[in-house]
């Protein structure tokens, strides 16, 4: 046994830091939507499009970004039914490579998804492509498969036939997939190296399109996986897939919790603030009914709570109170999650109209758009200074000219 | 942790082992490879093997993919594509006679025969013209799709509908996918064709039916009604049988559908009944032992028995309805089949969700309809080749 504990630690003392600059999975590397020492463009012109790469497919999923390279997945075929993992130098633009696989469970989405909804993720050393198909494909980085996961025909009837679009995230050596539906649902842990499931757990039978959210560990709690559903929001041990607190008030199934400085807030009826205590027990912050998210993910930071409606509307909140300070049309519609660096908004709408908004004490100001001019649908990527975004056709990364 | 530990060491003490000579053995090990990620290890090992072996372990790496499952074909579809990678940053050409000739070769996996026909696309855009109009009946559907798309824009650009109508006609015959269909059936039918859509996608239009039995609250779904009993005992239920239904007595009467999709509208045909579930009853006769695909279209929960035997069950209501959207792979017998659909509404008031109806087809893998022996077409559509 102690050569094990041996090999364990000395493979631990191995793993890969967390690089600041890497963007490795749905709303960044901390799972919510804060690109941390980041400082964008925010005059976006054509001159700040430093690049654009054609996309075979379609996609809903969002870039990640690890190292010089940049991670997409897409979807092709009649079916859907053809899955794609593609690599490109973050520098160039150019297609390093492309893997394809064919997709082992059901590809039936709503017109408006398609089979690559969910992001990417990435430990680092792998990345882990997940479609609504419940395929689950570990590529190292040079796109040599290390495993794959067919949780579609593992589990035949965790399925919907609208679609599924959570994203999975990793936390340590664990990625944390969440699949439900009406007819089964369940999350799980799988280890990153083997691709062998650590924990399963029976998850709320009811449709959910939201990610799971990380609460990043303290001096006294390791960090936890966040699960939401219809019922609320379940805290697990990314470990052992433990429970350690239910928040039981219901929350929405399609934009997702987000964690700021060790508290959450949750799409439930508009927006609530709990605060986790030590003993696993949460206190109820605050709830507001007038910021209410839409698809849009909500996004915290510097004490703003940022919501965005389906129609443009973004409202700002008060987080110490809930209290709603301001709202800002924008203009069109919108499915992405905003991110937010240095203190600014970046939001795109379904039309491909990219906005920078500064936040200030009563109110939003657009600083500047851009317009794209293709369907976005996708959450953005940010990393070393540059701004990467998708639509079915093409991948942009949006940059200070050098 | 002690499990995954545990299932480690298991893993690793019995891995197979890939000699440096054994091309085979490698492609046995992805051939092999089982569900939940328990031989990755190995499998990775054969993909590093087959890699080193070059351009020589291409074709009998394709010809792997034969019959193998999912998962195995995307092992084997990823060490194809590290091989071809290499080749081609070595300057080394992929050997293209015998690749071009595995493509034609319908013997070989669908997946593999396109796969290798993408790869040399890349290089040859000309292999689209030297090939594809050859495909109309082929075995893969996606070559078939090409085909078929090659002929609507022959037959579309024609300004003489009476020299359309053939190209159509033929385009008809491969087709397999509903948009494809929709827009020849459409073109037919502008020249005054008859088209039979329900027949060219298999559907089964004559049904016996009987309910509303209780369903409210969605408890129904775990009830076996009487034609569930019935079952259990013999492998098709008693067509004159009464049962107790959700308000009266209830019995079994005749259904059918002209729709062009096979629909069977209970809310328009018979009733909206909220909360209830009925069961519907057909046969199919095959005149031999086969694989097959049922496959379903409905907005409502349900479960299938086919001959007596739960095939598959799934209780989710109003998320959409469409063509194909849910797959069961059977296998019929020689002779009488039976296939009993038990189909349920729910409560909810929402204008999206007052559908309850359903749409059931039989065809292979391709998706080409298969038809019951009786019938004097052939038993499959279009498909040129039994397989």
């Amino acid at each position: 046994m102690k050569w094990i504990i041996t090999f364990l630690i000395l493979t631990a003392a191995t793993l890969p830091t967390l690089t600041a600059a890497d963007w490795r999975q749905f709303r960044g590397n901390a799972a919510n939507s804060v690109a941390t020492g980041e400082t964008l463009p925010t005059e976006l012109s054509g001159d700040t499009i430093a690049w654009k790469t054609k996309l075979p497919g379609r996609g809903l999923s969002g870039p990640i970004v690890v190292g010089g390279q940049v991670f997409v997945s897409a979807s092709s075929g009649y079916a859907q039914d053809r899955l794609h993992v593609i690599s490109i130098d973050a520098a160039t633009g150019n297609q390093q490579w492309e893997r394809e696989f064919i997709a082992t469970g059901r590809t039936l989405t709503h017109d408006k998804m398609c089979n690559a909804t969910p992001t990417m993720a990435s430990d680092g050393q792998r990345v882990f492509a997940f479609f609504s198909s419940n395929d689950l494909i570990c590529l190292d980085l040079a796109g040599n498969l290390q495993w794959f996961r067919g949780f579609g025909s593992e589990f035949p009837n965790a399925s919907n036939s609208l679609g599924m679009s959570s994203s999975p995230v990793v936390i340590g050596r664990t990625v944390i997939v969440q699949v439900e539906s009406d007819a089964e649902s369940f999350a799980c842990g799988v280890d990153v190296e083997s691709g062998a499931t650590i924990w399963h757990i029976a998850r709320p039978r009811a449709a959910n399109w939201t990610s799971p959210s990380i609460l990043p560990a303290t001096d006294q709690q390791a960090a936890l996986v966040l699960l939401q559903s219809s019922k609320g929001l379940t805290a697990v041990d990314p470990i052992s897939g433990a429970i350690v607190w239910d928040f039981d008030q219901g929350a929405s199934t399609i934009p997702s919790a987000t964690v700021d400085s060790g508290s959450i807030v949750i799409p439930s009826n508009g927006l609530t603030a709990i605060r986790p205590a030590r003993d696993n027990t949460f206190e109820q912050l605050w709830n507001s009914s007038s910021i209410s998210p839409g698809t849009s993910s909500p996004v915290v930071v510097d004490g703003w709570a940022f919501a965005l409606n389906s129609a443009g509307v973004l409202s700002a909140g008060d987080t110490k109170t809930g209290e709603r300070l301001w709202q800002l049309r924008l203009r069109g519609s919108f499915s992405s999650t905003p991110i937010t660096a240095n203190g600014y908004l970046y939001l795109f709408n379904e039309d491909g109209n990219a906005f920078v908004v500064k936040p200030e004490k009563d109110k939003g100001i657009i600083v500047s758009e851009l317009d794209l001019a293709e369907k976005i649908l996708c959450s953005p990527g940010a990393a070393n200074g540059a701004l990467y975004v998708r639509s079915d056709e093409h991948l942009f990364k949006i940059a200070e000219r050098q | 942790m002690r499990l995954l530990i545990a299932g480690i060491l298991l893993t690793t003490l019995v891995l197979p082992v890939v000699r440096a000579d054994d091309t085979p053995g490698a492609i046995k090990v992805l051939r092999e490879v089982q569900p939940g990620a328990v031989d990755s290890a190995a499998a990775r090992d054969a993909v590093q093997h087959l890699r080193a072996a070059g351009s020589q372990a291409l074709l009998p790496l394709l010809q792997g993919f034969r019959d193998a499952s999912p998962l195995a074909v995307n092992w084997m579809r990823n060490a194809f594509e590290q091989i071809a990678d290499a080749e081609t940053k070595a300057g080394r050409k992929l050997p293209q006679p015998e690749l071009e000739a595995f493509v034609r070769d319908q013997n070989q996996s669908p997946f593999a025969r396109r796969l290798v026909y993408e790869t040399l696309q890349r290089s040859d855009p000309g292999i689209e013209d030297r090939m594809i109009p050859d495909m109309l009946l082929d075995a893969s559907p996606e070559f078939r799709r090409d085909a078929v798309a090659l002929l609507i824009k022959e037959a579309s650009a024609l300004p003489d509908a009476a020299q359309a109508t053939p190209l159509y006609r033929e385009a008809f015959n491969g087709a397999v996918h509903e948009d494809q269909v929709k827009t020849i059936a459409e073109a037919l039918r502008r020249n005054n064709e008859e088209v039979d859509i329900q027949k060219h996608f298999g559907f089964l239009p004559q049904w016996s039916i009987v309910g509303p039995f209780d369903n409210k609250d969605g408890k129904g779904f775990a009830v076996a009604y009487g034609p569930e009993l019935d079952i259990n005992a013999s492998e098709a239920p008693d067509l004159q049988a009464e049962y107790d239904g959700q308000t009266d007595k209830v019995r079994w009467q005749p259904i059918a559908t002209t729709d062009d999709y096979g629909v069977v509208d209970i809310a328009k045909q018979i009733e909206n009944f909220k909360g209830s579930l009925m069961y519907a009853n057909t046969t199919w006769t095959s005149d031999r032992e086969q694989q097959a695909e049922i496959r379903l279209g409905t907005p409502n929960s349900w479960k299938l028995w086919v001959n007596g035997k739960l095939v598959f069950e799934r209780e989710e209501y109003h998320r959409s309805s469409q063509l194909d959207q849910y797959r069961v792979p059977v296998t019929l017998k020689a002779g009488s089949n039976t296939l009993l659909l038990k189909i349920c509404q729910n409560e909810q008031t929402q204008d999206w969700a007052q559908r309850y109806q359903y749409q059931v087809r039989i065809c292979n893998s391709t998706g080409s309809a298969l038809l019951p022996s009786t019938s004097t077409a052939r038993s499959e559509i279009g498909s040129g080749v039994q397989r």
